[in-house]
């Protein structure tokens, strides 16, 4: 084994530190001999995807770890679980289920991480800063840190994240390394206007389209209208790590590394330079919505990945607007969030406002791991390009795509109905 | 194939079994049942085949970081592929080999192998993989 580890690896591969410390650090090594690795570097925090898994060989896991006495080396934040953990009832969950996902939960809380149990971790509790290493899982929550925040991490597997929280230790290898956050493609986006961009919507339909194109590649985009929020972040990252792989991308202007082009392809020349049209733009938004504008709406989601505050004032501004009192009622209206964000909104008295209009939120949890969309449900909408992605094969539905307006609007009436996208065809 | 390939054991082992082979790379989260061990993906060209105890063969892995949950489920189950090749590095799968020979004892070897050794390794050659990546074909007729 060639990988150069410190005294302090040692001693935890040795088990002088525990047996958990033991068992994580040996994985560490490993993958960090599998990867090539010349050593390993501390992480300062990191981000856990496995707790969601409801699986009899990830209880055995995370339980081997909490039975001995494991315990996280640096602050550890927890993504979301199966299970809306305080009102799984109401949401007609399982009882059988239920227990197992809280048995997870519980083993991963006592190991030591904060219960955030949210899949957008940037926006709440211990947000990454600029330069820093890092250790996270879920795709979403990696490409923004990445991208948006400009800390460093690679896209950490399952159970990886959580022996990068036990032993503090990453192998040095990937996006750690600043040499291999250059940007590789550069995309130059058609010139529309400013006012094309305004819906996050918008944003998510080129991350669909550019995680299409790219693969696994780092793009360069290059013609996005400054300044971009983090909602807007968060839905171009989440498409293109969905139809893609993409753990990174730089944003001309807006992203911490991509003040020019040049510095973003750390003056190197790029592997290839992609010209985006209008009309590819509107090809991807249409392939991500299938369903025709008129047909039925069984569903609509919302909050994939999980609602911010700026969200729920945003829906509530929609609903203020759209012509109905209330959403239709056969129609189910699901907002995924966190408690952070709930907690905030709350406040604002923003949940009241759209609980009123027959939004139901679900907290902690996730569609597509916890069975709360209605069985039966054979139509979903969302303005989310991940929701759009993955609803099909794990729910077994068809899918219309559209801004959060087109949502609330379809909600109301009970029939999908979409404003024509913000591109032209040519 | 010759009278053996080496290739580059990312997580030795030994292992012997019959060849699974396919072209399309494949994500094992959606692309496999862990309570089965057969391949689930429709887009996959052995869907409806089984991984269980093949020397599974394949060009590298896409999709979900959850793939190494599903290795390990299959391993807790007694489902696992006798081994994984492949021609890129594939750390999801490593990964659930890892930790499932960490939890539950059960080795399964991935090695890497080079394009031109890849396409030696046909559908339903016998083969013994060592520790140190060698690939040995096995002759049935002689045993």
């Amino acid at each position: 084994m060639d990988v150069r580890l410190s005294d302090l690896d040692r001693s935890m591969l040795n088990g002088d530190l525990g047996e958990a410390a033991r068992f994580a650090m040996s994985v560490v090594v490993r993958m960090a001999d599998a990867v090539e690795a010349p050593d390993l570097i501390s992480v300062e925090q990191a981000h856990i995807d496995a707790c969601a898994l409801m699986s009899q060989s990830n209880l055995d896991f995370v339980s081997r770890l909490a039975n001995a006495g494991g315990r996280v080396r640096v602050p550890t934040t927890l993504n979301m679980v199966s299970l809306d953990l305080q009102h799984w009832d109401r949401l007609g969950v399982p009882s059988a289920f239920a227990e197992q996902a809280t048995t997870i939960a519980e083993a991963y809380v006592r190991l030591g991480c904060v219960p955030t149990w949210s899949c957008a971790p940037y926006q709440g509790y211990l947000t990454p800063r600029f330069g820093q290493q890092i250790a996270w899982g879920e795709s979403n929550a990696v490409v923004y840190a990445n991208s948006a925040l400009g800390a460093r991490t690679n896209r950490y597997a399952d159970f990886m994240d959580v022996c990068a929280a036990i032993t503090g230790r990453v192998p040095n290898a990937g996006l750690h390394r600043t040499e291999n956050r250059r940007g590789e493609v550069v995309v130059r986006l058609p010139e529309t206007g400013s006012s094309a961009w305004t819906s996050p919507a918008a944003w998510a339909a080129l991350g669909y389209l550019v995680g299409e194109l790219v693969g696994t590649r780092i793009p360069v985009l290059e013609g996005l209208p400054r300044p971009a929020t983090g909602e807007q972040l968060k839905a171009l990252g989440a498409a293109a790590a969905s139809s893609g792989a993409v753990e990174m991308f730089h944003a001309v202007g807006i992203t911490p590394e991509a003040p020019d082009v040049e510095t973003a392809l750390h003056c190197e020349a790029p592997v290839d330079t992609l010209i985006l049209t209008e009309t590819m733009l509107r090809d991807a938004w249409d392939r991500m919505s299938p369903v025709s504008a008129g047909d039925r709406v069984d569903a609509v989601i919302l909050g994939c990945p999980h609602f911010s505050y700026a969200e729920f004032a945003a829906l509530a501004a929609e609903i203020h607007e759209v012509d109905a009192s209330r959403v239709h009622p056969d129609v189910q209206l699901l907002i995924l969030t966190d408690s952070t964000s709930l907690a905030l909104a709350s406040r604002g008295g923003l949940v009241e406002e759209v609980e009123r209009f027959g939004v139901t939120v679900a907290l902690d949890t996730c569609p597509f791991h916890s069975p709360i969309v209605a069985d039966g449900a054979r139509v979903v909408m969302t303005n989310s390009g991940k929701c759009a992605y993955y609803a099909p094969g794990e729910l077994g539905v068809k899918v219309a795509f559209g801004t959060l307006r087109d949502c609330v609007r379809s909600a109301a009436s009970g029939v999908v109905t979409r404003e024509e996208p913000p591109w032209e065809r040519s | 194939m010759g009278e053996k390939l080496i290739g580059r054991p990312i997580v030795p082992g030994e292992a012997t079994g019959t060849v699974l082979r396919s072209d399309r790379t494949i994500s094992l989260w959606g692309g496999v049942d862990p309570q089965t061990g057969t391949i689930i993906d429709p887009h996959h060209d052995r869907c409806g085949e089984s991984v269980v105890g093949r020397i599974f063969v394949f060009p590298g892995e896409k999709g979900s970081s959850t793939g190494s949950a599903v290795l390990l489920e299959l391993a807790r189950g007694g489902l696992a592929p006798a081994a994984l090749i492949t021609r890129s590095l594939a750390p999801v799968v490593a990964l659930g080999s890892i930790v499932a020979e960490e939890l539950y004892g059960t080795a399964i070897p991935v090695i890497v192998v080079t394009p031109d050794a890849m396409s030696e390794l046909a559908n339903g050659v016998r083969l013994s993989v060592g520790r140190d990546g060698t690939l040995r074909p096995l002759d049935d007729r002689l045993t």
